[in-house]
Parts: structure tokens; C-alpha cells; sequence
């Protein structure tokens, strides 16, 4: 079972840039009035902030990273490890960190990589940057998270194209031997990959001319074999199925509980797959912060993204302590106790 | 005396029945109480989409601890029908 602690790494920074660019979901005319109603109320998702053509992920996280070590006066040339975790990369070859750490001009004794996962990308992001950390070697590190969601979502499709949003993130990571321990909880279960997946465009299913017909899956649902396919009953009842126990085996390792939390940012699934989460775990709403009603599903953004916009100011001024929770595409989840201390956090950037 | 537990026994499962009812009820704001009963197609009783069916299955976790897959909500026609297969999975628990 992956229940480890990482001590001596802290959160120092967080932020976050969107595109300018927003759609609301009042207008999204392929269904009906009545039905984009119930959207937005009981799946949560008002408006999303969609990237024009060109805009990737990696532009987002370093307008966002170029702010952050601005603010936090970190001095680039002792950055020297970049995680970029993400399912958009700028290509198929090479590895986005890459290009990151010549954009950002960090030195080349940076270690810069690529991890592929969406969803829980930034419980993993920071347990693998955590876990690097540890021993000393590191000083300071950053960790970007993001999507271009919206690049390979159908319009004709209701089950994606009003889901889900583009964010980029970056957070910095420090190496502080006095930091309170992390707790993780990770897991993966790859029975499910076909939950969430684009089809073609990989090695397994190379890109054909029949990639591109766009056919029709069901009532409201049309799309290619390279756009984004979502089976909503299936995450939703593996996300009510594990994400309760997993959080639950995370507290009773450190023998903490939910009372000692101040609050728990779940990824931003939709409003109903949180709330019924919530509920499970008997916690007041005030505990549970949300970004999805202005953002949509952000993917691995959403958690970092749900901390800069609704906790910007307990995070700010004081310590907290905070239970963050991320599940979805792989099937991939886990959950992280951290605790802060007032961390930087600028103003949420519009690209 | 055997009259008498077939009476409790029906009592029960009606009380139970009820509540179930009043479950959905709550949940979707068009279904005005009363309308739905036991042996009603919930499909064309209140308004069935994608997002009602999670709102549905969220609603049965909850409350019931008992997971609905899309298969079970293809299979089940009438209210009974839902609940037939949550107690059943209840009872097995």
C-alpha cells in the first residue's frame, strides 16, 4: 500500500494562470435551455476558461512561474529540479520540462521532467518532488500542473465540452529540514484506463484518417477517436467507491482525523461527485472550498487552482492544515495531509 | 399469528417503499410529491438524462451505501425495480 511520509520539504508558493478567454455554459446551445440549467446547478459549471488555438499548458504554468519566483524573490539559478505534470504537452517529443527550464532560464543542473497523469497530478507531482527533496540535495524546486482540456474536447459531446476548463500551475517547493511532515496515500487501479482516454494518437492506436470521423456514441454525444471520451457513471462510482476509504486509510496511518483538518480541497470532478463526497465524510461546506462554478474540471490544476481562488487568504496569513484529494484519469487517486505556513500566493493571472 | 408477521413484514417494506420515495423526491426539484409510486416508470415520471441518473446514483450511495452501475439503471423499469436491487445488495452487505 503507497502510505508514506516525506519530511523536510515545504510549500513556500502557489499560482495559477487562465486563459482570459472565458465561455459560459448558459450559452452552450447544443443542448437544451432546461438542460444546461440542471448543468450548471447539479455538475456545478458555470463559466470555463477555454485557451485559444496555440496557448499550451506549459505557456499558462510559466506566465504563472515568472510571477511566483518574481514575488518570492527566488534567485533562479538554485531551481534545480522542474516537474511538469500534464497530459497537453507542447509535443510528443520532447519532454515540455525541457523546454521549460531553457524558457525560464533555470541553470543546466536543473533536473526537469515530465510525468503524464491528469486528475491526481498534483497529490503525485508533490509526492515525486517531495520524495527527490528530501535527502538535501534539492533547495528549491517547482512544480507545474495544468491542462488544455478544451484542445481535445467535441462540442457535440455534453459530456465533455461542458466540463471541463484550462488552467496552468506552478508551485514551489523548498527543502526546509524544520517542515511538518506530508502524508500520502496514493493508488491506481488501470482496470478502469478506458473510463477516461482519446483513443488514437498514441502508439497503441497510431493517428489514421479514420481517427478524425466523428461519430455518434449516443443521445447528445458525438466525437472522433482523438477526442476526449468520459464514462460518467463509471468515475463517478469509482471516485464514490475509493475516495472515501483511501482518505480514511490516510488518517488512521497518521492518526489524525477530519476534525484536526481545516480543510479539504478535492479535485473539481463536478459539484455533484464533491458534494456527495462531502457528504460521506460528514464535513461542513465551509471546510469544503470550490473553484468549479467559475472554472469547470481544470484537471490537475484543479486542486492548487481551488487553494489560490477560494483559500488565497487563510493560506496567506496564517498555518493551515489540509487534506487535498485528487481522482480520475488512469484510473489514478491519492490524497496528501500537509500542513502550510503563510505561503505566497499572487493574484490569479488572465493570459 | 402468521397473518399477523406477512402483515408487519408488508408494513415494513411499505415504510421503507415510502422513504425510498421521498428520497428521489427530494432530490428532483419538477417531481411533485405523490406522483411517483412503486410500480412508476421513474423514466417517464420525472425528466430522465445523464445528469438525473447521477444525481440518482449519488442519492442511493448516499443514503443506502448500495452503488447503482448503468447497467443496473438499464435492467430497472419502475421504482420497485431500483429498490429491489438496493435492498437486495443491502441485505447481502
Amino acid at each position: 500500500m503507497a502510505l508514506f511520509s516525506l519530511s523536510g520539504i515545504k510549500i513556500s508558493g502557489i499560482a495559477a494562470a487562465v486563459p482570459e478567454n472565458k465561455k459560459s455554459n448558459a450559452n452552450y446551445q447544443w443542448i437544451a435551455i432546461r438542460e444546461r440549467q440542471s448543468l450548471m446547478k447539479n455538475i456545478g459549471v458555470e463559466t470555463r476558461r477555454v485557451a485559444l488555438k496555440g496557448t499550451t499548458t506549459s505557456d499558462l504554468c510559466v506566465v504563472a512561474a515568472e510571477k511566483l519566483l518574481q514575488e518570492l524573490k527566488w534567485d533562479r539559478t538554485g531551481v534545480e529540479l522542474l516537474i511538469f505534470v500534464s497530459q497537453s504537452r507542447d509535443y510528443l517529443v520532447p519532454t515540455t520540462a525541457c523546454i521549460i527550464q531553457d524558457r525560464l532560464g533555470l541553470p543546466h543542473s536543473c533536473v526537469a521532467m515530465d510525468i503524464g497523469l491528469g486528475c491526481s497530478g498534483f497529490v503525485y507531482g508533490l509526492s515525486v518532488i517531495g520524495s527527490m527533496m528530501q535527502s538535501g540535495a534539492f533547495k528549491k524546486a517547482l512544480l507545474m500542473v495544468g491542462d488544455i482540456s478544451t484542445l481535445t474536447t467535441c462540442y457535440r459531446d455534453k459530456s465533455t465540452y461542458p466540463l471541463f476548463g484550462d488552467a496552468g500551475t506552478v508551485t514551489a517547493v523548498e527543502y526546509d529540514s524544520n517542515a511538518p511532515v506530508m502524508h500520502f496515500n496514493l493508488q491506481t487501479d488501470g482496470s478502469g484506463y478506458r473510463a477516461l482516454m482519446i483513443r488514437d494518437g498514441g502508439a497503441r492506436n497510431a493517428m489514421s484518417r479514420q481517427s478524425f470521423e466523428i461519430k455518434k456514441i449516443g443521445k447528445g454525444i458525438y466525437r472522433s477517436r482523438l477526442h476526449l471520451e468520459l464514462d460518467g457513471i463509471e468515475v463517478f462510482n469509482f471516485t464514490l467507491r475509493e475516495v472515501v476509504p483511501n482518505i480514511k486509510k490516510l488518517l488512521a496511518s497518521t492518526g489524525g482525523t477530519l476534525a484536526s483538518i481545516d480543510f479539504v480541497v478535492f479535485h473539481q470532478a463536478n459539484r455533484l461527485i464533491n458534494e456527495t463526497l462531502r457528504k460521506m465524510l460528514k464535513l461542513e461546506t465551509d471546510k469544503v472550498p470550490y473553484s468549479i462554478r467559475d472554472f469547470g474540471n481544470t484537471s490537475g490544476a484543479s486542486v492548487p487552482l481551488t487553494m489560490i481562488t477560494a483559500l488565497k487568504n487563510p493560506l496567506e496569513t496564517g498555518k493551515t492544515k489540509l487534506l487535498l484529494s485528487a481522482f480520475g484519469v488512469g484510473l489514478s487517486w491519492g490524497s496528501v495531509v500537509v500542513e502550510t505556513d503563510r505561503i505566497c500566493i499572487p493574484d490569479l493571472i488572465e493570459v | 399469528m402468521a397473518k399477523y408477521f406477512t402483515f408487519a413484514i408488508l408494513k415494513l417494506l411499505k415504510g421503507d417503499m415510502e422513504e425510498f420515495i421521498k428520497h428521489i423526491e427530494a432530490e428532483f426539484d419538477d417531481l411533485k410529491p405523490g406522483v411517483l409510486m412503486a410500480d412508476s416508470n421513474f423514466r417517464e415520471t420525472f425528466e430522465w438524462n445523464s445528469i438525473n441518473a447521477l444525481i440518482l446514483i449519488a442519492m442511493v450511495k448516499t443514503e443506502y451505501d448500495v452503488t447503482l452501475t448503468a447497467d443496473d439503471l438499464i435492467q430497472s423499469k419502475t421504482v420497485n425495480d431500483l429498490y429491489s436491487l438496493i435492498d437486495n445488495r443491502k441485505s447481502k452487505s
